[in-house]
C-alpha cells in the first residue's frame, strides 16, 4: 500500500472513531430519554434525532455547511469562542459522520432501554436510589450490549459516510479524503485502479471486524451478568 | 410507628375510598382481585399518585394532596416486596442485598433469619423462585424501612414453596422491628401472619380489626368466601402423643386434639379452624369418630344469599365460626344464646393451619 492510501485509511479511522466516541454519550442520553420519559417536545426530539436517517445525505451536508461554515451561525460562534474551524477540516468530517450515525445509535440504544424491565428501576427507587443512581447502577449496566451494538453500528456508518461528508468538507487529501471519497475519486479516473480494490477490501474488512468485536464484547457482557 | 392513610383514587369502574391505620406487627389487606389492594400499597410507596388523600408514616407526611406534598419513592423509607422478586440480574445476591445504602448493619441477622447465607455469591438467574423471593425480602428489609410493604409475595409460588417461606415470614413478623402491610387474597396466609386485617371490597374497607375478631365475625364470611372463612383459636401446646402422632392443645374452652407435631410443649400456637369443618350438635354426641367436642354458645347467626348460615360461636374466651345449612338451622331450631356443642374432626385441620403465634 502506498503512503497516500495509508493516510486515507488512517484518516477514516480517526474521523470515525472520534465521531463515534463523541456521539455515543449523546445517543445514550437521547435514547434513554426517548425510551423512559414522556415530555413536551418528545416528538420534536424524536424527529430531529431521526432526521439524518431520512434526509438525503447531501441535504444534511448542506445544512451542516450553513450552520457550521465559517460564516454559519454556529460555525462563527465556535471560531470566535474556541477558535474551532469545522468546514473543510477533518473535525468537520467527524461531525458529518457523527450526525449521520446518530439516528442509528439512538435507535439501538432505545431498543436496549426498552428491553430493561422498568420494574427493576421501580424496585431500586423503593430501596432509596436516586434517578441518577438507578441509571448508573441498574439501567446502564443492563444496556451495555445495546450500547456496544450502537457503537459498532455508528462506527461502521461513520466509516462509510460519503454524501454529507463530501458536501460539508469536500475531499481534501490528508484532511478530509476518507475511504469512500477516495474510492469515488479513483473511480473518476479512467482505467483500472488497484487502489480501488484495496480500499474496497479494507472497507469490508473493517466493517466485518467491527461486527465480530462487538458480538464478542456483547457475549462477554452477557455472560458476566449471569 | 403508625401509618395513617386516607386515599381516594378513581378507576374505570370503581373508586378507591379508604381511611385506615396500620400499626405495629402485620396488617393484612385482604380482598378479591381488582379490589384496589395493589393500588393502596403503590400509593404508600409513592409509585402511584392518588387523586386525593393523605399518607402519613409516624410524624412524616409522605403525601398530602391538599398541601401538594408528594415525597419521592426513594425518599420515603418504605420497603417494598413485590409479587415477583425483581432482583437485579447483573448483581450477585450479596450485591442485591446491599444495594440500599447503609444496608450493612443488620446484614448478618437478616441473612441468617431468611436462610440465604448459602446463596450470597449466586446470581438471581440461578435461584429458585422461593430463594429469590427470600432474597427480595431481605433486600427490602436491609434498606431499613419504617414500614415494609408486601404485595402478595407468595402469589407466584406453588404451595410447597409457599409453605417453605411462610415460617420465614413468621420469623420476620416476630423479629418485630418493622411494621408490615401485607396484601393478599389468600386467607390461609393472612390468618397465619396478620395481627390486624382490613377487608377490602371494590375499593372500600368493609371490615377491619384484630385478625381473630374479623375472622370470627359471621358478616365477613360472604367476602372471605364460605370455603375460606374460619376463626382463629389461640392455644397452648400441652402434650404430644407420638404413638398416635397427635398433639394436645389447651384452649380457653377445653382440650383440642390435632394431628402433627408442631413444636415445643408450652408454646402458643394459632390454629385456624375453617367454618365448613365444624359440625354443630345440640346434645353432647358420643360414639363418633371426631376427636374434638367443644361446648360453645351461639353468639350470632347470619344467613347468606345461598343455602348457608354463618353461625358465630363463643368457646371460652375464643370465638369460632361455623357454616351450616339454613335447613339444619331450622330443623335444630338454633338461636343466638343457646348452649350447644361444636364438633371438629382432628384431621380437618391441616398442618399449615397451625402456626406460630
Amino acid at each position: 500500500m502506498t503512503p497516500e492510501l495509508w493516510s486515507v485509511v488512517a484518516l477514516s479511522l480517526r474521523v470515525s472513531l472520534v465521531a463515534m466516541v463523541i456521539t455515543l454519550p449523546l445517543a445514550v442520553a437521547v435514547g434513554y430519554a426517548l425510551a423512559r420519559f414522556q415530555f413536551r417536545g418528545w416528538h420534536l426530539v424524536n424527529g430531529l434525532a431521526h432526521l439524518p436517517l431520512v434526509l438525503p445525505p447531501v441535504v444534511t451536508g448542506y445544512i451542516l455547511l450553513i450552520l457550521f461554515g465559517r460564516n454559519g451561525a454556529l460555525g462563527a460562534w465556535l471560531f470566535d469562542t474556541f477558535g474551532i474551524v469545522l468546514a473543510f477540516r477533518w473535525t468537520g468530517a467527524a461531525l458529518a459522520a457523527g450526525v449521520m450515525a446518530f439516528p442509528l445509535m439512538v435507535r439501538a440504544i432505545r431498543l436496549a432501554v426498552d428491553a430493561v424491565d422498568p420494574k427493576l428501576e421501580e424496585a431500586a427507587a423503593t430501596l432509596g436510589a436516586s434517578r441518577l443512581r438507578i441509571f448508573v447502577t441498574i439501567t446502564l449496566p443492563l444496556i451495555v450490549p445495546g450500547v456496544l451494538a450502537a457503537a459498532v453500528l455508528g462506527f461502521a456508518k461513520a466509516i462509510g459516510e460519503f454524501g454529507a461528508t463530501i458536501t460539508f468538507v469536500a475531499a481534501i487529501p490528508g484532511e478530509t479524503l476518507t475511504i469512500p471519497s477516495a474510492i469515488y475519486a479513483e473511480l473518476q479516473i479512467p482505467g483500472d485502479s488497484p487502489a480501488v480494490i484495496t480500499l474496497v477490501g479494507l472497507s469490508v474488512a473493517l466493517a466485518f471486524g467491527a461486527l465480530v468485536v462487538s458480538e464478542a464484547l456483547a457475549r462477554r457482557v452477557r455472560r458476566g451478568q449471569q | 410507628m403508625t401509618l395513617t392513610l386516607t386515599l381516594q383514587h378513581r378507576f374505570d369502574d370503581f373508586e378507591l375510598d379508604l381511611d385506615v391505620i396500620a400499626g405495629d406487627g402485620v396488617t393484612a389487606i385482604f380482598g378479591p382481585s381488582g379490589s384496589g389492594k395493589t393500588t393502596i400499597i403503590r400509593a404508600v410507596a409513592g409509585l402511584l399518585r392518588p387523586d386525593a388523600g393523605r399518607i402519613q408514616m409516624g410524624d412524616r407526611v409522605l403525601f398530602d394532596h391538599n398541601a401538594r406534598t408528594h415525597i419521592k419513592p426513594s425518599d420515603r423509607r418504605i420497603g417494598y416486596v413485590f409479587q415477583e422478586p425483581r432482583l437485579f440480574p447483573h448483581m450477585t445476591v450479596s450485591g442485591n442485598l446491599t444495594y440500599a445504602k447503609g444496608a450493612k448493619a443488620s446484614f448478618d441477622d437478616v441473612v441468617q433469619m431468611l436462610g440465604i447465607d448459602q446463596l450470597l455469591d449466586r446470581r438471581p438467574a440461578n435461584l429458585s423462585g422461593g430463594e429469590a423471593q427470600r432474597v427480595a425480602i431481605g433486600r427490602a428489609l436491609l434498606s431499613e424501612p419504617d414500614m415494609l410493604l408486601m404485595d402478595e409475595p407468595l402469589a407466584s409460588l406453588d404451595q410447597a414453596r409457599k409453605d417453605d417461606i411462610l415460617p420465614y415470614l413468621e420469623q420476620l413478623r416476630d423479629y418485630g422491628q418493622v411494621p408490615i402491610l401485607y396484601v393478599s387474597h389468600d386467607m390461609g396466609e393472612v390468618a397465619r401472619l396478620a395481627g390486624h386485617i382490613i377487608l377490602l371490597n371494590r375499593g372500600r374497607a368493609v371490615h377491619s380489626g384484630p385478625t381473630a375478631d374479623v375472622l370470627a365475625d359471621p358478616k365477613t364470611m360472604a367476602l372471605i368466601g364460605p370455603r375460606h372463612a374460619g376463626a382463629i383459636l389461640t392455644a397452648r401446646l400441652v402434650g404430644y402423643e407420638p404413638r398416635d402422632g397427635l398433639c394436645l392443645f389447651e384452649t380457653s374452652a377445653g382440650l383440642l386434639v390435632l394431628p402433627g407435631n408442631p413444636g415445643q410443649v408450652g408454646e402458643t400456637r394459632r390454629i385456624r379452624v375453617l367454618a365448613q369443618d365444624i359440625v354443630l350438635a345440640k346434645t353432647k354426641p358420643t360414639d363418633i369418630s371426631a376427636l374434638n367436642v367443644l361446648p360453645v354458645s351461639i353468639s350470632s347467626m347470619t344467613a347468606g344469599h345461598g343455602p348457608g348460615v354463618a353461625v358465630g360461636l363463643v368457646s371460652g374466651t375464643d370465638a369460632l365460626l361455623a357454616r351450616i345449612t339454613k335447613r339444619s338451622a331450622q330443623v335444630m331450631r338454633l338461636e343466638p344464646g343457646q348452649q350447644i356443642y361444636a364438633i371438629l374432626k382432628a384431621t380437618a385441620v391441616a398442618p399449615s393451619d397451625i402456626s406460630a403465634r
